[in-house]
């Protein structure tokens, strides 16, 4: 008698405008998400505070003061700026290799059925997923086996294997949401191959190139590991900060990251504005 | 016609041909040039020589058992972390962000975009015994003067879970936004209640997200040395800081590719076992996604 009372009761209760739970409603969640987000951005602000300390001697530890000096003296440091420019240059090539090679893998991926495309798959998880450590050590080892002198280009090397597939996973997403029927409208009107490419293939996937040539640049001036193991007497933005560590870091690292930071947000938010208008 | 098909039939494989062979010559060779050199005997100065000496492998696991242990149990602490974190963020911002969920992604993301090793030597500076954090709770007194969070298991747990906390959110993220927000109608009438539904349904299917995040986060978090060696004593190092020591200092090349071969089979060893018991197939498709 009940369960039909119940019943009624519990459809009409239920039909309303439905809410997941106190819990899982979202105040409390709210709350936790805006705390992670500060805990996340709480060493980014310490950075970016003491970029403007006007600390004195080779310990930034404590705030003295407002300053800009350290804008000012940006490149003071010559073997800071060394590294900087490395790391950029670095990240250049490999943003432009990695960017060519992986848009090839992620076209043939997205777009034929092929055999040993299983295998390519493979060997492409395997590296997104294979420890750093691992990855700079072998190639270390294959380095010192064939007695290759280490330095920039062993880097950029590096930088290209280790971020080529996460150009080929992206540009493989873009091309398996582009409609080929515009391509093959293209060839109905008379376009040759290349270009139907040219014309309407490559800007159509041109987004997802694009995100993966970014991807790549960021891995490569972010990356200290595999760097670390076959960069031999080049040094890197990265490795120039965690060599300075024990004898204390310069103000002047502090505001190359914060403009570091800067760029990236920028680029991150006008990505954010054009995606919207699209 | 028959040229131009063979043509088309060969178009992918030229396509991946040079991308291909940059990964087979620089990932796939060095792994068993690694392999072959953690089997051989000899010493940097006279050189080296291929003599299937195993004797590499025991002397690393007999010299630095305590390391692996370590990086294991300090990898499961902070990938443990990341989920209890990330789990409840990945949550609210997929069923509550509504039109804001992108700019909270971006939120998340972009402490990223500050250098690795920058943001860990932030936390360390943050945290310093004497810094802006534990200075004036000891001023005040809040805090004995001998209290210390770095150089302590604690700070390089923390780190870690900070430095990898995208890798688990994202994933999570991923599989939550892909939940047909119709099966949560269906278990509500059906007289599931928030905490069934939540368990029965968004849980299950958030679990592809969940072991994408785990495999992103475990194998970096215990194969990293950065954070051991910025935020950590020397009672705290991993066995990335052997590794890294035995290549780049030591140069005993021989025992650290033992090493890192060791580290390399026990983490696939873990994360098959952790593929098995939660028999969650199609691993390549959800990371490669």
């Amino acid at each position: 008698m009940n369960t039909l009372e119940q019943a009624a009761a519990g459809t009409t209760a239920r039909r309303r405008p439905r809410r997941r739970g106190a819990f899982f409603r979202g105040r409390l969640l709210h709350i936790w998400t805006w705390l992670v987000i500060t805990w996340l951005f709480l060493p980014i602000a310490v950075m970016i505070l003491f970029g403007f300390n006007d600390t004195r001697g080779r310990y930034n530890q404590t705030w003295q003061g407002f300053t800009l000096r350290w804008y000012a003296e940006l490149f003071a440091i010559d073997d800071l700026t060394v590294a900087l420019v490395n790391s950029l240059l670095i990240a250049l090539l490999t943003m432009l290799i990695a960017g060519v090679l992986g848009t090839l893998i992620g076209l043939a991926l997205g777009r034929y059925r092929f055999r040993g495309s299983g295998l390519m798959k493979l060997v492409m998880f395997a590296a997104i997923s294979c420890a750093e450590i691992i990855m700079g050590a072998s190639l270390l080892s294959m380095f010192v086996t064939l007695a290759v002198p280490l330095g920039f280009w062993t880097t950029v090397i590096a930088h290209v294997m280790f971020s080529v597939s996460f150009v080929a996973v992206t540009v493989r997403a873009r091309v398996m949401v582009v409609d080929r029927s515009l391509e093959e409208a293209a060839r109905d009107l008379g376009a040759s191959g290349w270009e139907t490419f040219r014309l309407v293939t490559f800007p159509m996937i041109f987004p997802g190139v694009l995100a993966g040539s970014l991807l790549a640049f960021a891995l490569s001036i972010d990356d200290f590991v595999i760097t670390n193991f076959v960069s031999g007497g080049t040094v890197t933005f990265p490795l120039w900060i965690y060599g300075a560590t024990r004898v204390g870091i310069p103000p002047q690292v502090n505001v190359m990251g914060t403009l570091i930071f800067g760029v990236g947000v920028l680029i991150a938010v006008l990505n954010a504005f054009g995606g919207r208008r699209r | 016609m028959k040229g131009s098909r063979l043509r088309a039939a060969l178009t992918p494989y030229v396509l991946i041909l040079p991308g291909g062979l940059w990964l087979a010559i620089f990932f796939v060779v060095p792994m068993i040039v690694m392999l072959s050199l953690s089997l051989h005997s000899g010493n940097i100065t006279d050189g080296f020589v291929f003599t299937w000496n195993w004797r590499s492998y025991l002397d690393g696991i007999a010299n630095y058992h305590d390391q692996m242990i370590r990086s294991i149990g300090y990898g499961l602490a902070a990938t443990i972390i990341t989920i209890v974190v990330g789990f409840p963020v990945a949550y609210w911002i997929a069923f509550h962000g509504g039109r804001r969920k992108n700019m909270y992604l971006l939120l998340l993301l972009m402490p990223f975009l500050v250098s690795f090793v920058l943001r860990t030597i932030s936390w360390q500076f943050f945290l310093a015994d004497d810094g802006i954090l534990l200075g004036p709770l000891k001023r005040i007194g809040l805090l004995p003067d001998d209290f210390h969070i770095l150089a302590t298991g604690t700070a390089v747990v923390l780190g870690l879970a900070y430095n990898f906390l995208p890798f688990m959110v994202l994933p999570i993220y991923v599989a939550l936004e892909r939940i047909d927000p119709r099966l949560l109608e269906a278990a509500a009438d059906l007289y599931a209640g928030r905490l069934q539904t939540f368990l029965r349904v968004v849980l299950p299917l958030s679990l592809p997200g969940v072991f994408a995040g785990v495999l992103m986060t475990f194998v970096p978090a215990c194969s990293d040395y950065v954070n051991a060696s910025i935020l950590g004593g020397a009672s705290n190092t991993m066995i990335g800081n052997v590794i890294q020591n035995q290549y780049l200092v030591a140069q005993d090349y021989p025992v650290a590719a033992a090493l890192s071969f060791t580290l390399m089979a026990v983490l696939l060893l873990g994360i098959f076992l952790y593929a098995r018991a939660l028999g969650s197939e199609e691993v390549l498709e959800v990371t490669v996604r």
